[in-house]
């Protein structure tokens, strides 16, 4: 029973990953009739920016220490971080420490920057392309992305730890279980709760929101109204991007960072887009977290010894008989992608 | 529509004949010489397959650094490293038998499809005599018997599964490394000493030849101290977040974690194991204990203060102290600022290796130096007396138990020697159970 409540945890957290993703990759494709499959490398870059953040606030100068000797017998340079030096260890330790949560603030501007170039330097040459061609240049994209960050940060995934207060574990009595689970694991289903909430209210409660849903149920009316959707649309880009950004920023200490991790959630949360329904935002979140929440289930020992490796295929397997029963997808709606 | 079948067939056509006339003169060379890819010219090339995209890729580009100091150090560049203390003195810095060392790399991505079709193109387009290489067992098989059947020599590198000299051993092939059985025959005693012989192991394992052959290795050694193998979940390579495999773990009874997983799968999962708290849990009056068998550097700078108390272990590690040792570490550390990983130690001295086993044979044909390498003993390259059984190509040498160390000193300092396990104490027979039985053959040596 309590290997269930933690499996229902798992799947939340993992499942408010994928949701992120998905719900920028629909509000793209609702927008802008694109598939991104970018959106990846997107999720990845805010995870980069995490590394970024604690690499900018550990930049240290290197005060050669004669008593202690490096690997080769050399006299050995010990590094001071620049924050600590100057604002002591108090703050400059806090900044240290929390340098994944204090990212969350370079990475919104840096985010919507990265959407806002692949845009419109990229992506809006091949609105009127084929899908086909949408899906290899933005794929193709995602590669050139991976190569750039494996360029600069390596091969090996980085550590990123949670704020230290953080890092362990928290006790909690749900229906009489006593369960132990990782705070930072919790945090990222809140948080992802959080954003995705904003992003609905946004959508539904300004008048920016407004144009844009008009704009994805019919762009013509919209444009001959006088209003320029394609701007508006740019923006939506860029929101997705942040989006994306966030989700990876605060995954970072769940998952060391490494150049294809973005990779290894587009598959999924394309997926988790098909299922929830093309251009279906709240398709997404749902069929997001049903996924996760499944996919945990699935790995679980007596799962997998009734059936072996179900753990690997169940994502595809929902899509299948969902895909069967309700082609459009859980919450599609009729007349997406099928002109 | 039929326009565009007829033009695709004409390319197809025009493909083929273009093909076929090109292999032509090809066909005409090789059957001229006596062994593939003769080295006719003033240079002899190798092949360097590694991963350099994919799970295992920080392990590939170490291994790479590596080589490249190995061909430097062959043709008479830089400090000559271990060409000064290994004990055949057969290797003068000028190339090998006369001829300048080139070589060619390709990237194995960590898959065996994409690593057999790298190999290929180095043997048929590039003309490589030998190839080496690894990281991952599955690559290091299909590479292996490719090399078997085109007629080259294989000089593994990272490769830690016992199939890799076990049941899928061939005549071309060659493995410096240690592997699983000997991780778990070095390990088993430590662990009896510091956790007692009264545990219950679960087990996580990466789902393929290494991960299996690791998983059966080490519940074999610790089953005979005692303990007890609660559960044994297989999980996918490059899986990233492995909480739903370790959320098990916690009510499953067990008091020890064994973590069967290597490169980046075994940073995450031995990180998240830690952030579900499990080492600071008491089970069965004990307290929670994770161990990984297999260990590199690379992992442990990725894991970060997650390894510390962590046992496993290596092959070789750049803190011996021998002179083979300290001659690499310094080439190495002065070429790329950082010491060398196990990796690119086997690397290095698998390169080195197969330039003295050709030197020795005066020639470049891969029956010969297989002859060459068969039995031959060795010494001044890290780590001890080595062996290189002639039955399985495999090489006996001690084993080092590590420690993640409690309170690093810098950023290499991750990881400390506990103990150096005799070379007797790893040794098995060539027809071992695990290593393919009696059946297990390395079959004709084949110079193509």
């Amino acid at each position: 029973m309590d290997a269930l409540f933690l499996q229902i945890l798992n799947g939340l957290e993992k499942g408010g990953a994928y949701a992120l993703i998905a719900m920028g990759l629909t509000l793209i494709f609702g927008t802008l009739g694109v598939v991104n499959f970018a959106h990846g490398a997107l999720f990845m870059i805010g995870a980069f920016v995490a590394v970024t953040m604690q690499r900018i606030f550990n930049f240290s100068l290197e005060i050669v220490d004669a008593t202690q000797k490096d690997f080769l017998g050399n006299p050995l340079k010990v590094k001071v971080p620049y924050v600590i030096e100057w604002f002591g260890d108090g703050f400059g330790g806090f900044l240290i420490d929390w340098s994944v949560p204090l990212a969350i603030l370079l990475a919104i501007p840096v985010m919507m920057l990265v959407g806002f170039v692949m845009e419109r330097g990229l992506i809006k040459h091949f609105y009127k392309r084929p899908h086909a061609d949408q899906i290899l240049v933005t794929f193709g994209l995602a590669i050139v992305l991976q190569e750039i960050v494996k360029y600069f940060f390596g091969a090996n995934p980085i550590p990123t730890p949670a704020p230290s207060d953080y890092r362990g574990t928290i006790e909690m009595a749900i229906f009489g279980l006593n369960l132990s689970y990782p705070v930072w694991r919790l945090i990222y289903f809140f948080f992802s709760a959080a954003v995705i909430a904003a992003v609905f209210a946004f959508l539904q409660f300004t008048t920016f929101g407004m144009v844009v849903r008009a704009g994805m149920a019919d762009r013509e009316t919209v444009g001959l109204l006088g209003i320029d959707i394609d701007r508006r649309f740019t923006l939506m880009f860029g929101i997705a991007a942040a989006v994306a950004g966030l989700a990876g920023v605060m995954y970072t200490p769940i998952l060391s960072p490494n150049y294809h991790m973005g990779m290894d959630f587009l598959v999924l949360s394309f997926v988790v887009v098909v299922v929830g329904g093309m251009g279906s935002l709240s398709g997404a979140v749902a069929a997001g977290f049903l996924l996760g929440i499944l996919q945990a289930f699935a790995s679980m020992n007596e799962v997998k010894s009734l059936i072996p490796g179900i753990d690997q295929i169940i994502i595809y397997l929902v899509a299948i008989v969902i895909l069967l029963t309700r082609p459009r997808g859980l919450l599609g709606r009729k007349g997406v992608m099928e002109d | 529509m039929s326009k565009m079948n007829f033009s695709r067939r004409g390319v197809l056509k025009t493909g083929a004949v273009t093909g076929a006339g090109l292999a032509l003169p090809t066909i005409f060379t090789s059957s001229a010489s006596a062994y593939t890819n003769e080295p006719t010219g003033s240079s002899v090339k190798l092949g360097f397959n590694v991963p350099q995209t994919g799970p295992y890729a920080e392990e590939g580009l170490d291994e790479l650094r590596a080589f490249e100091l190995a061909v430097q150090h062959l043709n008479g560049e830089g400090d000559g490293g271990m060409l000064n203390t290994m004990s055949s003195k057969t290797l003068g810095g000028n190339g090998v038998l006369g001829k300048k060392v080139e070589f060619v790399t390709g990237d194995t991505q960590t898959k065996s499809d994409v690593a057999r079709a790298s190999a290929q193109s180095m043997i048929q387009k590039d003309g490589v005599v030998m190839i080496s290489g690894g990281s991952s067992s599955g690559v290091a098989v299909a590479v292996q018997s490719l090399c078997q059947e085109a007629g080259i020599i294989f000089m593994a590198a990272l490769t830690h599964s016992n199939d890799t000299t076990g049941k899928d051993r061939k005549a071309n092939g060659f493995r410096y490394f240690f592997n699983a059985y000997m991780s778990g025959a070095a390990i088993a005693p430590v662990l009896s000493n510091a956790y007692g012989n009264e545990r219950r192991a679960y087990h996580l394992t990466a789902d393929y030849t290494w991960g299996w052959t690791q998983q059966e290795s080490i519940a074999a050694s610790t089953e005979a101290l005692g303990w007890e193998t609660v559960s044994n979940v297989l999980t996918p390579v490059g899986a990233g977040d492995f909480s739903s495999y370790i959320a098990p773990v916690i009510n499953s009874g067990a008091d020890v974690l064994i973590l069967n997983h290597y490169g980046g799968d075994m940073v995450n999962s031995l990180s998240q194991a830690v952030q579900f708290g499990l080492r600071d849990k008491m089970v069965n009056g004990k307290q929670f204990e994770i161990i990984v068998p297999l260990y590199s550097e690379l992992m442990a700078a990725g894991a970060g203060s997650n390894i510390q108390g962590v046992y496993g272990t290596m092959n070789w590690n750049w803190q011996l102290q021998d002179p083979g040792t300290q001659a690499f570490v310094k080439s190495f550390g002065e070429k790329y600022g950082r010491p060398p990983s196990g990796a690119a130690h086997t690397a290095y001295v698998q390169t080195l290796l197969y330039a003295d086993a050709a030197t020795r044979a005066g020639t470049f044909e891969p029956c010969q130096i297989a002859a060459a390498l068969e039995g031959f003993e060795f010494d001044g390259m890290g780590i001890g007396p080595t062996t290189y059984r002639a039955e399985d190509h495999q090489c006996f040498k001690d084993v080092l138990v590590m420690k993640g160390k409690d309170s690093p000193a810098n950023e290499y300092d991750t990881l400390e020697i506990v103990e150096v396990t005799p070379r007797a104490q790893v040794e098995y027979a060539a027809d071992h159970p695990m290593f393919g039985g009696a059946e297990a053959s390395l079959g004709e040596c084949n110079n193509g």
